[in-house]
């Protein structure tokens, strides 16, 4: 099976709220005029056209879509797209994308992110971002690798990583996003291929349908400073063994010609195995929209991580749960609906309450 | 025996206890009868960081000071007239700061062994000379309050918690203070708890029959109101006025009010104030740190509303990246620093005005922010009204500099007339301003006004005005990032002009220089405001020149003060630091002022800075200055 099937059923609740418009849109009105400069051979190039190309399907009107960013390589993102957008601070992008999708329910707001923007400076923002739900599109690209800063380990390096800051090996152990997201209470976790475009268009386009905080981490290879880090799930050869592909409903099943698949270990938890020693009906349907979020938990664990010779891609969890801003805007709707007069009366009335005494 | 009435003109009460006492609440209830009495006052709470130290020791030990008087007054005073004391540690902690034949009345339940090895004394002080300069009332206010309100059934320890309302009927009854506010108050809040608000009740009333009916107290005072300019009042704390001024800003200016903040001492109670006037449309988000809080301000101001963030100045210290991005991306931004004790975690509970530097430098690059600082807790309102205004209508984050004085401490306000108050436009962008080469229509997010030198602000949902900011350097006009030395030069240099025309929307200073001889001049800003204002009356009063002028706006300076301060031969100025205004004024008109500096944690005392402005003016005029004492302290 190809990672790129994902049949998902539909949820429209991402975008409501945001003005949408009866004119058909291409990639090209979403495309800035600044000259685009990543690296030759960035996986951002990718994931840039995906974007371009995908936009346009949501139907939105272009000026109510905001890309908010940190810092980074993938963080110049915005500047590329003709939207509203902000290349923030290191890691703070999440905070203030908080702000603008609490203060307005009328945008459709993206925050793009790294390994080291989300994971290591901003860390603390992107749990109580996910912890909140707050209405948004969080795009983790991870190249596991500092290249802005010209190489060092990241937070997603695997041990034993080389780098500059590191000529020993690093000793320091890595971070699982997914498996970060789903503890921090993500209510979508997905992972995709900045490559597989086809993949990356389906996982984006059922992200920005969710309502929610939707946290989708891409894997994104950086040919300057870690390039190979996922050459076993590109490999034509490799990526069929390699990618562990999630389908909701569905057994999961991959290697070839599907020869393995997932199962329960008695412990609790999630392993692989070969069909052939366990039968088909042994095998672990996927089920993105169980409310516990323990098997997708297990799941997330079959990622590899040190050098990665196995992942599983997808979506690992998908829940309707509360978000923080529609919250927060409804108390807001009942208390001014309850407030009688204009609001320089109610100032008037607020100011001048309490034990007053007049001179005459 | 007949009771005798003694008129005063203003009184210093002290009420101490442990921090679980109640005194901050017997002392906000004594204020407000007070105010609504009609006599001006101002008032002082003190109290430790922790929330409950150990009891009965001296770190536990919470105060609230109160100065009333049937005249204008500046200040919580400098030394307490009455002191009630709950306890032996709230008798040892405060009687420093006595003046001889002050009054102290003092509760002896707590008087034991015990309790009085816990405070450090070895013997009694009731029972020996220590006190003997003092006019002692020891009363078992504990045991009265028990015994008075036996018949509601509470448990030993719930009757004595009512304690404080006995000390404050006693003093209520002592300075002829109205007392239906108090009982309607205690109906209020204890609505749900029927027996505990009709023991509170009981206990006040218990206190006020006693100090009418015994002996031990035979002299009733009277405080006439003072005479106040006709208008509404109500009594007010620095922390209400502010989350108030910024609702008012909110309303003034159509942009609903959007706080990102995280809990801290002394700001937290402006974000608890917001948090209830939803119904202004105000947005409270508490964040997960000081930085998200100003993060999602930032990012609501990008999206049109009023962001707002308040600290204290270790949140600075963590928001200063931020707000260098507020100044890049020339953002609307209130950034409200309740100044504390410093450095670091410092005096958490104390006031302090030692942030003004971080004010002006504490972010990397030339990032200059405009700065206002309310001069008394009223007054916060009008500053933030004012704060607002700058940040709107020059596209600019601004400092809003109050401290743990004004935040705590109270003052009658007179309720401003809401038809009066200023408008403030946004003035949002709707529409392209330029053309590119191919003579099209494009926004230039970053094409300035002539007058102001403020950008255009786009929000999100406006079509055709679709742009990007961020932290890189922005080229001038276009808004795109530049790398260009002489785009980088101009947008330095542009982003401080801009700040510097602010100045030419202020008003001229107000001199205060009645007799126009004066050659001292006391310059001050924030909550010295008082003390410098009473210090300057007692010189005035002793029959010497002084004048006084107070800033309101720290960045930029007004555009007269280079020539006031070179019309005087010595400039003093007072500040709860080390000099940070002193060493701003230095550099900017090489004028040698002289420095007046305590960071004891507390407000700057008005007879010892009257001395210090006397031996200036002594200085000044080569006369000798005699500051013949008034009785009782500063007014």
């Amino acid at each position: 099976m190809s990672t790129t099937e994902l049949p998902f059923p539909g949820q429209t609740g991402g975008t409501l709220g945001v003005p949408t418009t009866d004119q058909p849109q291409t990639g090209k009105e979403f495309t800035s005029d600044q000259e685009v400069r990543w690296c030759p051979g960035c996986g951002d190039y990718a994931v840039l056209k995906a974007v371009q190309g995908f936009l346009p399907e949501l139907g939105l009107r272009r000026e109510n879509i905001v890309f908010v960013s940190g810092i980074g390589c993938s963080s110049r993102f915005p500047y590329y797209l003709d939207t509203y957008g902000m290349h923030s601070i290191h890691g703070r992008a999440p905070a203030i994308a908080t702000g603008l999708a609490t203060a307005r329910e009328d945008l459709s707001v993206f925050v793009v992110t790294g390994d080291g923007d989300a994971l290591s400076i901003g860390g603390n923002h992107l749990i109580h971002a996910l912890r909140r739900n707050v209405n948004m599109t969080i795009l983790l690209f991870n190249n596991r690798i500092y290249g802005l800063t010209k190489g060092q380990y990241s937070p997603t390096s695997e041990t034993g990583k080389v780098t500059k800051s590191t000529p020993m090996g690093s000793v320091d152990h890595p971070f699982n996003p997914v498996s970060l997201a789903l503890g921090a209470e993500g209510s979508f976790v997905a992972r995709t291929i900045d490559s597989d475009r086809k993949h990356l268009t389906s996982v984006l386009a059922a992200a920005a349908a969710h309502r929610g905080t939707s946290f989708v981490e891409i894997y994104q290879n950086c040919p300057i400073f870690n390039d190979g880090a996922f050459d076993a799930i590109k490999d034509r050869d490799t990526k069929e063994d390699a990618i562990i592909p999630l389908v909701h409903g569905e057994p999961i099943r991959f290697g070839v010609g599907g020869d393995k698949g997932l199962v329960r270990t008695p412990g609790g938890g999630v392993e692989a195995a070969l069909v052939a020693d366990v039968g088909e009906d042994a095998l672990l349907v996927h089920d993105a929209h169980h409310e516990d979020p323990s098997t997708a938990f297990a799941i997330s664990r079959l990622t590899d991580s040190g050098y990665l010779n196995q992942s599983p891609i997808g979506i690992f969890r998908q829940v309707e749960r509360a978000t923080y801003d529609d919250q927060a805007r409804g108390q807001i709707h009942a208390a001014t609906e309850a407030a009688p007069g204009t609001p320089t009366d109610r100032l008037a009335g607020l100011i001048g309450g309490g034990d007053t005494w007049t001179v005459v | 025996m007949a009771k005798q009435v003694r008129q005063l003109d203003r009184v210093i009460i002290r009420f101490a206890g442990d921090s679980g006492d109640g005194m901050q609440l017997t002392g906000d209830r004594f204020t407000q009868e007070s105010a609504g009495f009609g006599n001006d006052l101002a008032t002082l709470p003190n109290f430790p960081a922790e929330i409950r130290a150990p009891q009965g020791t001296l770190p536990g030990v919470s105060s609230f000071q109160v100065h009333f008087a049937d005249h204008d007054i500046l200040t919580p005073g400098d030394a307490p007239d009455v002191l009630v004391a709950m306890n032996p540690a709230a008798l040892r902690a405060n009687l420093g700061d006595l003046p001889k034949g002050a009054t102290i009345i003092v509760d002896t339940h707590d008087f034991t062994k015990r309790n009085l090895t816990k405070a450090g004394y070895t013997e009694n002080p009731l029972e020996n000379d220590d006190l003997a300069e003092f006019a002692v009332h020891p009363v078992d206010l504990t045991g009265m309050t028990v015994e008075g309100v036996k018949e509601f059934g509470l448990s030993r320890k719930d009757a004595a918690r009512a304690k404080n309302m006995f000390a404050l009927g006693l003093l209520s009854w002592m300075y002829g203070r109205p007392t239906d506010s108090t009982i309607r108050f205690l109906e209020r809040r204890f609505a749900k708890v029927p027996e505990i608000r009709d023991a509170n009740i009981t206990a006040f009333k218990t206190g006020w029959n006693f100090g009418e009916t015994t002996e031990a107290f035979i002299v009733q005072y009277e405080i006439k109101p003072a005479p106040m300019a006709p208008g509404t009042y109500r009594n007010i704390t620095g922390n209400l006025a502010l989350a108030y001024g910024l609702i008012a800003s909110g309303v003034q200016s159509g942009l609903p009010v959007f706080l990102g903040s995280y809990p801290i001492t002394p700001a937290s109670d402006i974000l608890h104030e917001l948090s209830k006037h939803k119904g202004f449309g105000v947005t409270t988000f508490q964040a997960e740190d000081e930085i998200a809080g100003i993060g999602a301000a930032i990012g609501a101001a990008f999206a049109g509303r009023l962001g707002v963030t308040t600290t204290s100045g270790p949140g600075i210290a963590l928001k200063g990246e931020s707000i260098g991005l507020a100044v890049m991306t020339e953002l609307p931004l209130l950034v409200v620093n309740v100044q504390r004790g410093g450095p670091s975690t410092g005096l958490p509970t104390k006031t302090e005005q030692s942030d003004l530097l971080q004010a002006m430098f504490g972010r990397n690059g030339e990032a200059p922010v405009p700065i206002v600082a309310p001069q008394s807790p009223g007054d916060c309102f009008d500053a933030a009204l004012e704060a607002a205004r700058i940040a709107i209508t020059y596209r600019t984050p601004v400092m809003l500099l109050s401290d743990g004085y004004l935040a705590n401490g109270s003052e009658p306000w007179q309720i401003p007339d809401v038809d009066q108050l200023p408008a403030i436009d946004p003035a949002f962008a709707t529409a392209t301003n330029g053309t590119d080469d191919k003579g099209e229509d494009v926004f230039l997010p970053y094409l300035r006004d002539g007058e102001t030198l403020a950008r255009p602000w786009a929000i999100p949902g406006t079509p055709g005005l679709e742009h990007r900011i961020g932290g890189l350097e922005k080229g001038e006009g276009h808004g795109n990032i530049s790398y260009d030395p002489a785009n980088h030069d101009l947008m330095v240099r542009t982003r401080q002009a801009k700040v510097d025309r602010i100045a030419d929307s202020l008003p001229p200073l107000e001199v205060d220089d009645p007799s126009g001889s004066a050659r001292v001049l006391v310059l001050g800003w924030g909550s010295t405001y008082g003390p410098i204002g009473a210090g300057v009356r007692r010189v005035r009063r002793a029959g010497y020149h002084v004048a006084q002028v107070h800033l309101r706006h720290l960045n930029p300076f007004p555009q007269d003060l280079g020539d006031i301060l070179r019309r005087y031969d010595r400039v003093l100025v007072p500040e709860m630091n080390l000099g940070q205004l002193s060493m701003l004024l230095r550099a900017k008109y090489l004028v040698d002022v002289v420095g007046y500096n305590h960071v004891r944690g507390l407000p700057l005392k008005a007879a010892e800075l009257a001395e210090a402005i006397g031996e200036l003016v002594a200085a000044a005029e080569g006369v000798e200055v005699d500051l013949v004492p008034t009785s009782g302290g500063a007014r």
